[in-house]
């Protein structure tokens, strides 16, 4: 059962940065960068109520598709700091899965490079 | 909806808000960067496919050149927004556009935001040159590969490319576009150009 929006707001904003994430430090970047796209697991049925309202609010955020950690920071206008540590901790805990963007290698980059502009001379011409 | 998410009640996400194919698409980035009120969040307006979104993060005061708040007195913070939008490239592809001042004293945002990146579009306001130089500079400071666009407002008299190199000290081979970055096909035509750039970089 999900608290009142209302109260969730309210607590975003009343509540300090460090409070919201329980102490927890920031993540390793390569784990979540701002381009790692983030989903609920698919077995997530039954949360544990112990769960603070921001991190529930991530996780109906997170519950009908993929998203950059960055759009997740910019809906629930959270500071993308709070946001990385709490994506940590509820991935960490089996409730969202993660995919970090591909490890960079030059031919790699050769292959995107040419998707991305075949892709935008398809799209504008 | 025609009024912006107030405080109270916030829309749920629609199914176009969330990455098409982000079970298998890769996702990469392209910085869109410059000085303040350049133009780079119309960029990223004209060119996303998301309503652009902003995230915001509290920055402590990093070292004492901190001249916007010059004179204010116990200010040891300042709060940085960075614009971004989306944009679906095939079903293997998502590309995200980042936009940020170019303070340097914004550095680890900047560290986030460039971290990866396979390129930047740097946006110049023709009749501010001057206040392009700070971001040029960081951007190969952070070594990546970049174009420059010129944001051609009405009425903004077109100055001559040479002179324009000349200016911001550009090597012969970085790409000059003018650009209007209201317009959708205009910013795209940018992109392409630094994209293209990019690819012959690394073929």
């Amino acid at each position: 059962m999900n608290g009142p929006e209302d109260f969730e707001l309210e607590a975003a904003e009343l509540v300090r940065s460090y409070v919201i994430t329980k102490g927890r430090r920031l993540p390793d970047e390569d784990q979540l960068s701002l381009i790692t796209l983030v989903t609920a697991a698919p077995e997530q049925v039954q949360r544990p109520l112990r769960l603070s309202p921001e991190e529930q609010r991530l996780l109906d955020v997170c519950s009908a598709g993929y998203l950059s950690v960055a759009e997740i920071a910019g809906h629930t206008r959270l500071p993308l700091g709070v946001v990385r540590i709490m994506l940590a901790g509820l991935t960490e805990a089996g409730y969202l899965l993660t995919r970090p963007p591909v490890a960079r290698a030059r031919l790699a980059d050769k292959e995107l490079l040419e998707e991305v502009l075949s892709g935008l001379r398809a799209k504008f011409g | 909806m025609v009024s912006g998410p107030s405080l109270g009640e916030r829309p749920a996400l629609q199914t176009r808000d969330y990455v098409s194919g982000g079970a298998s698409q890769t996702a990469v980035k392209i910085l869109v960067v410059g000085h303040f009120a350049v133009g780079k969040t119309t960029f990223i307006g004209s060119i996303s496919e998301i309503e652009p979104l902003s995230t915001e993060e509290t920055m402590t005061r990093a070292g004492q050149d901190v001249d916007d708040l010059k004179g204010v007195r116990g200010k040891t913070t300042t709060t940085v927004a960075m614009d971004f939008g989306r944009l679906t490239i095939s079903d293997r592809v998502v590309l995200y556009l980042f936009g940020t001042p170019g303070q340097v004293r914004f550095v680890q945002m900047w560290e986030d935001m460039a971290r990866g990146a396979l390129g930047a579009l740097v946006l110049v306001d023709p009749e501010r040159l001057a206040d392009s130089f700070a971001v040029i500079d960081l951007i190969e400071q952070y070594g990546l590969d970049y174009a420059i666009a010129v944001n051609t407002f009405d009425g903004n008299p077109e100055r001559a490319e040479e002179s324009l190199r000349e200016a911001l000290d550009l090597l012969d081979d970085t790409p000059v576009v003018t650009c209007d970055a209201r317009d959708e096909r205009s910013s795209a035509a940018a992109l392409t150009t630094l994209v293209s750039y990019l690819l012959a970089r690394v073929g």
